[in-house]
Formats: structure tokens, sequence, C-alpha cells
């Protein structure tokens, strides 16, 4: 791969919490790149680490309790990790641009829609605040907010939770950003306006050609949205591919067993689901061998002592499990 | 199905409308009629807004209603009152979303299933009490020893299935599922709804389950009905649904749910949505869904579409389906 063309890399990048049940592990070894203009997707469930890292990524985890314990982050050429506060608050907003869940709680009640795009411009960009209005106006009108000119002085009560995220992505695309972590940016609309803020995110994909990390655990928006996927299980990659591979071929159980329980509109009816028995296990105390062992149908003794490393099966996917490595491999 | 019986619980004419701030009115659910047929599972999807739960809550009489009649074996429950109505609330029951909000954290799980027994006298003993507890934990793939735990020791999933026996305690014959598997992971989803599944075949269980995962909601349902700002625009047999909607709120919205298969979702012509849904408040003239509708024409904002049968067992309120 060409070095010119990652955005970010990330090395080895362990995260934990200090709570008082002891220290929980929340992201473990994660290793990832994340090539221009691509779009890759994190998938798992809740506490599987996806979250946490692309927090580590922003550098917002919460520390006290969260501490990254080692790894690296490289975004731009620059290691994020050794990044003063200072440092950061010049790449956020800028370099990397943000999406959560829930617009309403990540936006300012406070402040007018327009002023909270237009700090970001006068910050950022040295825009005096005449300039700063044209483009947080041009900003809502590319995101497909009716109206910005009246849009712009107002408040997000007034807005619907669509409209909301749609002035989420025009904060966070406002400085033209290389990076868009968006992290679980649909749930809390409903499908039809999902829809909307797909396209939406789709086509100023294409047009700005930002790269764009999209957490989710909905493998439908990644089918739709993204080129390449990392699925994770308890804080590891449990399998790296592109959306091809991981659809068509996967490797790991998990994944298997993920896209095995989902029902399809074109299964036939009174087929039952196939669900992945048992639950995550307790992350303050990971198991030594492989964390899915538990629930896994075809777990071997060694699955139970050692974990597997990642084990290629092309230039891009990659499965962490024994059944795989050559040794084990059954033919 | 079921064309010449008469359904467990017929709904006719309900309304639920809500006073809000400035004397206006919030019409959550407006002239609901709907037949839901002893032992078959009813799905009821829509977006947020448009009076699904508030459905659900109105047909147990969780909620008193503004007008209409429910009528449950035969029954009008909004008649009854005192020991009769105690009596028919055995009858139905309800699952809720929220796992984590609708258990009692200070209550041991025996405790939790056991409150509709007390409610109703139904376990004479402590011993009987503890025993039936414990069956009900078994059936719903729980342990017994699970009955002096309490709610903080059990995930999303186990909380859901405390939640269902609960619910089964006083033997009931309908089952109100509030989204009873939003709040839970992809792969525990599946569990949820097998033992539903489950539970329906050996105990003869009507289901009435809301949703917004059309995926699921198809998957588990006979019947699909679909509501949008208050009203039923669409009523079906699932698979009938699914392959051959007629409204264009429900085209709308089957097309808009992403599917997990990557060449599935290169091929298809997602139809997008304009606009956002309007308020329940102040709802547009005419059809509810004509401000959003690709194909609406002046007729759509004069008159409001009757709900009629479009092909034998097909219903849609659209004046072009």
């Amino acid at each position: 791969m060409n070095d010119n063309d990652t955005v970010l890399s990330v090395k080895e990048l362990q995260v934990a919490f200090r709570t008082r049940s002891g220290e929980v592990q929340g992201v473990r070894n994660v290793t990832f790149d994340l090539k221009k203009g691509e779009a890759l997707a994190i998938v798992g469930e809740s506490g599987s680490g996806k979250s946490v890292t692309a927090q580590s990524i922003m550098r917002l985890i919460p520390s006290p309790p969260g501490m990254v314990k080692g790894g690296t982050i490289q975004f731009n050429g620059q290691n994020i990790l050794k990044k003063s506060e200072k440092e950061m608050e010049a790449i956020r907003g800028k370099e990397m641009g943000m999406i959560f869940q829930d617009p309403m709680t990540s936006l300012n009640p406070t402040m007018t829609i327009g002023r909270q795009i237009t700090e970001v411009l006068i910050k950022h960009q040295n825009m005096d605040k005449k300039q700063a209005r044209l483009r947080a106006i041009e900003m809502l009108r590319l995101v497909g907010l009716p109206s910005p000119d009246q849009r712009f002085s107002q408040y997000p009560h007034e807005f619907s939770g669509g409209m909301r995220q749609r002035a989420m992505i025009a904060i966070a695309l406002a400085c033209d950003p290389t990076l868009l972590i968006a992290d679980e940016p649909t749930t809390a609309l409903d499908v039809t306006i999902q829809a909307q803020i797909l396209e939406l995110m789709k086509d100023l994909q294409e047009r700005l050609g930002t790269s764009i990390i999209l957490i989710t655990h909905d493998l439908g928006i990644v089918a739709d949205m993204c080129d390449r996927v990392i699925v994770m299980y308890a804080g590891k990659v449990v399998e790296e591919g592109t959306k091809d591979e991981i659809f068509k071929n996967p490797k790991h159980p998990y994944t298997r067993g993920l896209l095995r329980s989902l029902p399809r509109l074109d299964q036939p009816k009174d087929e039952p689901l196939i669900p992945i028995d048992g639950t995550p296990p307790n992350m303050a105390n990971p198991p030594i061998g492989c964390a899915f062992c538990d629930r896994c149908d075809f777990a071997m003794k060694i699955c139970t002592e050692v974990d597997s490393k990642m084990i290629t099966h092309s230039e891009t996917h990659a499965s962490r499990c024994w059944l795989h490595h050559s040794s084990y491999r059954e033919e | 199905m079921n064309g010449n019986s008469a359904p467990l619980v017929e709904i006719e004419g309900l309304s639920k409308h809500f006073q809000v701030a400035d004397g206006q009115t919030l019409k959550a659910v407006n002239d609901l009629t709907l037949g839901i047929y002893k032992g078959e599972t009813l799905g009821v999807v829509g977006e947020s807004g448009c009076g699904k739960s508030t459905a659900g809550r109105t047909i147990l009489r969780l909620y008193e209603p503004t007008a209409g009649t429910v009528t449950f074996n035969g029954q009008n429950i909004y008649k009854m009152g005192g020991s009769k109505l105690k009596a028919m609330r055995r009858q139905m029951q309800m699952v809720f979303q929220d796992p984590y909000a609708s258990l009692n954290p200070r209550w041991s799980v025996e405790n939790i299933i056991a409150e509709p027994l007390d409610l109703h006298n139904l376990a004479g003993s402590r011993k009987e009490r503890r025993m039936k507890v414990e069956s009900l934990l078994e059936r719903v793939g729980l342990q017994s020893s699970h009955a002096d735990r309490y709610p903080h020791e059990f995930s999303g999933g186990q909380r859901q299935r405390i939640g269902i026996a609960r619910s089964l305690a006083v033997d009931p014959q309908f089952i109100v599922c509030d989204e009873p598997i939003s709040a839970l992971d992809v792969s525990i989803q599946a569990q949820i709804v097998n033992l539903l599944k489950e539970l329906q075949r050996s105990e003869g269980f009507t289901y009435m389950f809301i949703a917004h995962d059309l995926a699921m909601v198809k998957h588990i349902s006979d019947r699909v009905a679909v509501m949008y700002l208050g009203k039923l625009v669409e009523l079906a047999e699932s698979a009938d649904l699914y392959a051959d909607a007629k409204h264009p709120y429900t085209q709308a919205l089957l097309s808009s749910i992403p599917v997990p298969d990557p060449d599935i979702e290169a091929r298809k012509e997602r139809i997008v949505l304009k606009g956002d849904i309007p308020s329940p408040i102040n709802p547009p003239s005419g059809c509810p869904f004509r401000t959003r509708c690709p194909a609406a024409t002046e007729r759509c904002a004069a008159e409001m579409p009757q709900l009629r049968e479009v092909k034998p067992g097909h219903l849609a309120a659209c004046h072009y389906a």
C-alpha cells in the first residue's frame, strides 16, 4: 500500500478503564489503516470497543477512568497520542469531523445553529464573521436544510431529529476535514430519515473525498455505505475485509453467526432465526484465549488457552481464528 | 386468514387524543379499526410518533380511549369495572421495550415475576409461589436459581426474558410486545424472537408485535399493520405486504431499510422521502402522508382516503392504491 494514501494508521491500540470491579480492557491491540476517500465500517455489539476506538482517535476518552495503555495512532503523519490537549483542539473540527448518535445532546441548546457553525470557521479558518456566515449558510444548503437563511438563526430545539443530524454534519464538514468519524449517526432516527442522512453522507463523500469511519451495529448500513469492514468482539478486531469478503465469505464464527442471526426480507417465514447463544464475556476479566470461544460451535481446546493471531486470507481479508490456522485446518 | 371466525381482539374506531399545551390536541391514534385473531401475530410498524405504542397501550386499557371500543373475547373492555376488569387484565399482558427500566432494581427476580401472581391471588402458599416462579424462569430459558438474584446481575437479553416470564405468570391469552428487542444487541435479538415464537407454538398466544425493524416484523408476523400519523394506512398478510405494498408510504418504508447484502444494496432503487414527519398536533388535511408522498394530487389534500380492500385480504388507505 502506498503510504501517501494512508490517512490514518492505528497500531496496537490498547485502552482500559479503571472501575470498582477492576481494570476493564475496552480496546485490546487494535490495528488498522484507513486510506484517502475510503469508507470503513467498524461493527460489533455494545461493549465490543468500537466507540472507544473512535473516541481514542479523537482523543475524547474521559480520563480518568479511561487511559490509553499502548499503541500509536498516526493521523496525517502525526502521532495523535503525543499531542497536547491544545494541539488536539486545533485538529478536532478542522482535520477531523465528528458526528455522534444523539444530535440533541451534541448540539449546544443555548446557541443558534448558525453560531455553532461559524464558531468552528472563525476558530479554524480565520474567517471573519461575514465570511463565516456565508460559508455556514452554504453548508446548511449543502446538507439539504430548507431555507438555510432562516435556519441559521434558529436554535436546536426548533429542529427535528433529522434536521439536527444534518446540522451536525454541516458543522463536522465545515472545515473540509480529511477524516469524518460517525458514531452510530442514524441510530436515533427513523428509517425514512435514516435513508436521507445516509444518502447525504454518501453524496458528500463522493463530492468532497472525505475518508469516513462509520461505527454501527446495523449490517444493512454497512452493505449500503462502506468499502471495508472491521468486525470487533470483546475489544479485539476479529475479522477485517472488503465489504464483499465480509458479507459473501465471512470467516470468523462470530461474523458468520452475526450475519446468520439477522432476519432478511427475502427469507421465507417460519425458518427460525439462528441466534448466537450466550452473552459476551466480562471485560474486567477477559478470557485468556479467544473471547468468543464460549459461544462458538467450533471451539477447540487451544481456543480456551491462547488467542489466535490474525490469519490472512487475501491481501485485504484476515480473521482471528484457530480454525483457519494452517496447522489446524481440516483440509 | 381466519375469514369466518370472530377475532379475539376487535378494535373499532379507536381514537386516543392527548391534550397538550395551549389547548391543542395531539391525535396519537385516530379512528383505528382492526381485528386480531386467536393464535396470530399482528405486527405493527411505523416511525416514531405514528401512534403504534399508544395504540398498544390503549388496547390494553392502560390509557382510556377518546372514542371507540375494544372487544376482547366478545366483551367491551372499556365497559368493565371492578373484579371483571381485573379478571380481564389477566388475559392481556405487555412486554416492554426497555428491559433496564421496566424491572424494579431493588426487587429480587422472584418478587418481580411473582408480583402479578400476588395481585391476582394465584399463589396459594410461599412454596407454590416459588415453584411457579422457578418454572416460569425455566420456560423462558433461565435457571430456577436466578430467582434469588437482582436485575443488575443480568444482561439485557436475560432481563428481557425476565420481563417475558413476568407477563406469562398470569397465563394470558393476548400479549402486546412493545419493541421488545429494540434495546438488545443484534446477536441477542434472534434469541428473544425465537423464544417468543416457541412460546406461541406451545401455548397458543396471540401477539401484537410493535416494532420499527421491518425485517424482524416480517419474520415474526402473520399480518402487518402500517401506521402513519395516528392512522392505519395499510394492512396485509406479511409476505404479501412485503412483496406487493400498495400504499406509497409502505413502499418508501420498505425501500428505506438497508439490507445486509452488498449486491442487493448496489441494485436497489431507494425511494428517499423528502421532508420530515409532520407534527401529529397539526396534521395535514386529507391524507396524512400527502406532504411527503411522491404521487400526491389535489384530491389527497381535499379528501381523506378510506381504508379499503385493494385485493383480497389486503387493505390500504390511498386513493390510488
